[in-house]
């Protein structure tokens, strides 16, 4: 197939037409933030943090496919805003103790925060009652940390196979739900590693291992999230 | 307020479902074991034995090849479903807006007091449960609740009596009280006028080509009724172009939206009407089936409607070579929903009626291209597939002088609130809200509502603006709003509540700043606002037009179009000598506690 052009922040790219914005982006050195997308398996926009203004829009950059001669901002100041404050209506919508997190250091959104410098959201805590669910041996889920990203249901799906992870109920009442017989059954320690690799926070955290790597030591720790993709940033 | 706690009966692990459930091999036999219909599955157990019990969910997964928790997935979302008992009578009361202003509450507490448990729970007998549910379409004869799928409007105390002593003697629920839903059509235009034969509106259109058909709606410049305005000609165009083993033609009746119910009456009026429009939607996309998505809460209506249906099936006007035209086949079923306003976006409904949760799709790629069952898919609104017969009927020419240049045609309308004749009113676009108060014999009004909790909130300056895509768009609902009421409180409040029950959840900001939005809100309406809160609640609108669908972007709307219209209401309760006061309440925090003690707290102070 020919090729497309694609105007990213003033400058033209050539690009693979329905590839997503996101990855064109990637591609080429520009980082736009992401939380519930997950290289690999299909997009579903529900974080919204990589919001852009394509077109004159604000759309989903993990879900929007190119199209020839589409114009995409990806940092203005607004975007920006709309990030951070993302950002901090998760912090305030869940139970985010950081310093006695598993994931603190490789976490996406603990990571996030410190790009947007958040020092505390500008949202009132909400601290919902939420639960630990450590019934199977394999994996504990910490419904405090879930983000409700989805990445977890969706990294199984293969369309006829019955799944590990699903949503229950909905809205600000919405969780994430284990079927624990069929995991039980299924999961090995490899599974597990992978469950919990998926997952951007420290909501599903493998038992019987932890702390490997020393707070301190980890991916985010050592360069901030992005830098592998964009050039010169520092923390 | 004790009785508006609890809307959804508890999901709970325990298995304390005591039927037997013997009837769940017929139900799945009865859908093929598919899961594309588990909501009919779900429907069918739901109403059989009063809830889906865990053993329910756990056969009916085993039947459809899912785990229990892919069944359990599409059973949380929607309101209706329940996997705890409701009752052997289930009480569902309106709690919107204008239940509330018709005297709900007072309705709600003889409820209580009657049946001997509060709203969100079942009685100890397991003979009646209580439980609140949003809108249900009978705006213009509040107060009213859902009993067993059969609604009951205008209860008064005595009438709950009797429906509660009804209850304890084991009467049918068509015994209780006698039950009538009225349609108060006030006003007729061109779609509500009743024509001898529908028939010929079909009957023409499979004498002209498909594009031709499509060709005939674009020239009357029709556009979309549910509330978006797309024009119809282009949406079947797309819809028709799209490559696909199949094509289809939803009908949207979800008719979520708070004060919104002239698709109800339309459904029981003029069925007919809506049905043609279906058929010739579906001659001109080059589709063979046809779906009606009902909501839940219209579930009386079935019977009538599958009537309807088997009456043009005889006359030849569903079916094989529908009227006569060799080769054209379409039929029409009906699916319905689960109880969620969600599900009236189209993709979301496209979701749901295969089964799945109502979660809105990411677009591209759009239901004309990739719809039901990832195939070409044209939804269109009740009234839009009524104006498309008509259309049909009368021609282009004839429905482009009605209304304005922009907005041809005429618009149902529901009125409800504080107004004398609340009912169904059609007009040519182009009247204005005055036009519609002085019709309804509204008096004293201190706003307008209009297109429902996701519109927009009018005062009086306004009331001299025109009903038409060009100027007040609309999804077909006003509700009057009298002076006496306390708007921030009584309407405001109760809408994004609204908006926060029935977010699907997906979206962080739909999700998670609704919540926000309410808590701000509430700290003003105690007297503890500052002006920053003020503009803070303007400024994370930008945050909701991020969000996925139409939903997200207009929750905030009851708290902006008010902060914008009634600003003075807001100013009226904030402090203006500080810029702070904290929004964390020590004493409700306590409260617990203290009662627990027995203590009385000392918060320090004097
Ligand atoms: C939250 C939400 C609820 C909606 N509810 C309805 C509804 O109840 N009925 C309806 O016809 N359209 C509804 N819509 C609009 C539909 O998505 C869609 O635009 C419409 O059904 C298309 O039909 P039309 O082109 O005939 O208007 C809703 C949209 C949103 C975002
Ligand atoms: S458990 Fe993790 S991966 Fe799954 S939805 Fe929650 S945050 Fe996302
Ligand atoms: S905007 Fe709200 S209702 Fe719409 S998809 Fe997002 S979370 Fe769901
Ligand atoms: S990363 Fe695109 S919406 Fe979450
Ligand atoms: S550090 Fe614990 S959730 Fe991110």
């Amino acid at each position: 197939m020919s090729k497309i052009l694609i105007n990213i922040n003033g400058k033209d790219y050539s690009a693979e037409p329905g590839k997503m914005v996101l990855d064109i982006a990637k591609e080429n050195g520009i980082y736009i933030p992401t939380l519930c997308h997950y290289e690999g398996i299909k997009p579903q926009g529900s974080c919204r943090i990589c919001t852009c203004k394509i077109d004159g829009r604000n759309m989903t950059a993990c879900t929007t496919p190119a199209s020839h001669r589409m114009v995409v901002e990806t940092n203005t100041e607004e975007l920006e805003k709309i990030r951070s404050t993302i950002v901090e209506l998760l912090f305030a919508e869940g139970n985010h103790f950081c310093p006695a997190c598993e994931r603190s250091g490789n976490c996406e959104l603990q990571a996030l925060a410190y790009r947007y410098k958040m020092m505390v959201p500008q949202f009132p805590y909400i601290f919902p009652s939420k639960d630990l669910d450590a019934e199977n041996p394999k994996i504990l889920i910490d419904h405090n940390r879930c983000i409700l990203c989805k990445r977890c249901i969706r990294r199984k799906k293969e369309p006829d196979n019955p799944s590990w992870f699903v949503f229950k109920g909905r809205g600000h009442t919405t969780q994430i739900n284990v079927d624990h017989e069929l995991i039980d059954k299924e999961f090995n320690d490899e599974l597990a590693q992978k469950a919990m690799d998926t997952c951007p926070v420290g909501a599903i955290i493998r038992k019987e291992k932890g702390f490997d790597v020393p707070i301190g030591e980890r991916k985010y720790d050592k360069n901030p999230i992005g830098s592998d993709i964009e050039k010169g940033v520092t923390l | 307020m004790d009785n508006k706690q609890s809307r959804n009966p508890e999901f709970s692990n325990n298995d304390n479902c005591t039927c037997e459930c013997n009837d769940l091999d017929a139900i799945l036999a009865k859908y093929n074991n598919d899961p594309t219909r588990l909501m009919d599955i779900l429907i069918d157990v739901q109403m059989q034995c009063g809830c889906v019990s865990e053993k329910a969910v756990k056969v009916i997964a085993k039947a459809i090849n899912y785990s229990s928790v892919d069944v359990v997935q599409t059973l949380s979302f929607y309101h209706f479903f329940s996997q705890t008992p409701t009752g052997k009578y289930t009480v569902y009361l309106n709690d919107s807006v204008v239940a509330e202003m018709m005297g709900r509450d007072e309705i709600a507490k003889t409820f209580e007091e009657e049946a001997g448990c509060k709203f969100g729970s079942v009685s100890e007998d397991g003979r009646i449960g209580l439980f609140n549910t949003s809108c249900i379409g009978m705006n213009d004869q509040e107060p009213s609740a859902i009993i067993n799928q059969r609604v009951f409007t205008k209860l008064t105390t005595e009438k709950v009596k009797k429906i509660v002593r009804g209850m304890k003697n084991d009467y049918d629920t068509e015994d209780l009280i006698g039950t009538e839903v009225q349609s108060n059509i006030l006003k007729q235009g061109p779609i509500l006028t009743k024509d001898s034969n529908l028939g010929e509106a079909i009957k023409k259109a499979v004498t002209m080509s498909p594009e031709d058909v499509i060709e005939e709606i674009k020239q009357s410049n029709l556009r979309g009724r549910g509330g978006a305005g797309f024009p119809t000609a282009m949406k079947w165009r797309f819809c028709r172009n799209a490559e696909g083993e199949k094509h289809y033609v939803f009908c949207n009746a979800d008719e979520g939206e708070p004060g919104t119910f002239k698709d109800r009456v339309i459904l029981t009026d003029r069925p007919q009407l809506l049905f043609a429009g279906m058929t010739i939607a579906g001659y001109a996309i080059g589709s063979d089936e046809g779906i009606l998505y009902l909501r839940y809460e219209y579930k009386y209506m079935e019977k009538f409607l599958e009537e309807v249906l088997s009456k043009l099936r005889e006359e030849g006007l569903l079916g094989k070579d529908v009227a006569g035209e060799k080769g054209f086949n379409f039929d029409i079923r009906i699916q319905f929903g689960g109880g969620a306003y969600i599900c009236g976006e189209e993709s979301a409904l496209l979701e749901s009626a295969e089964g799945k949760r109502g979660e809105p799709r990411d677009r591209p790629p759009f239901p004309v291209v990739k719809g039901y069952l990832q195939q070409p898919t044209a939804v269109n609104n009740v009234e839009t597939l009524c104006a498309v017969a008509k259309i049909m009927h009368k021609g282009a020419k004839w429905y482009r002088s009605l209304g304005t240049l922009e907005s041809t045609g005429s618009k149902l309308i529901s009125v409800s609130g504080d107004c004398e004749k609340p009912g169904v009113y059609e007009v040519e676009w182009g009247f204005t809200v005055n036009d519609i108060l002085e019709l309804v014999g509204a008096k004293n009004v201190q706003a307008v509502q209009v297109g429902g909790p996701s519109g927009n909130c009018i005062a009086s300056n306004e009331f001299n603006r025109k009903l038409a895509y060009e100027d007040l768009s609309t999804g077909g609902s006003l509700i009057v709003i009298g002076n006496e009421r306390d708007l921030l409180k009584d309407i405001v409040l109760n809408f994004t509540e609204f908006f926060i029950e029935e977010s699907c959840g997906s979206c962080v900001p739909c999700r998670a700043m609704t919540v926000q939005y309410k808590n701000k809100l509430e700290k003003i309406i105690r007297g503890n606002g500052v002006a920053d809160d003020i503009d803070q609640m303007l400024q994370w609108e930008n945050v909701m037009k991020s969000n996925r669908c139409g939903l997200g972007h207009t929750a905030a709307n009851p708290i902006i179009s008010t902060i914008k219209n009634f600003r003075e209401l807001y100013d009226a309760k904030i402090n203006e000598d500080t810029d702070f006061v904290s929004e964390f309440d020590l004493e409700a925090a306590v409260a617990e506690s203290c009662k627990t003690a027995g203590r009385v707290p000392n918060l320090g102070g004097e």
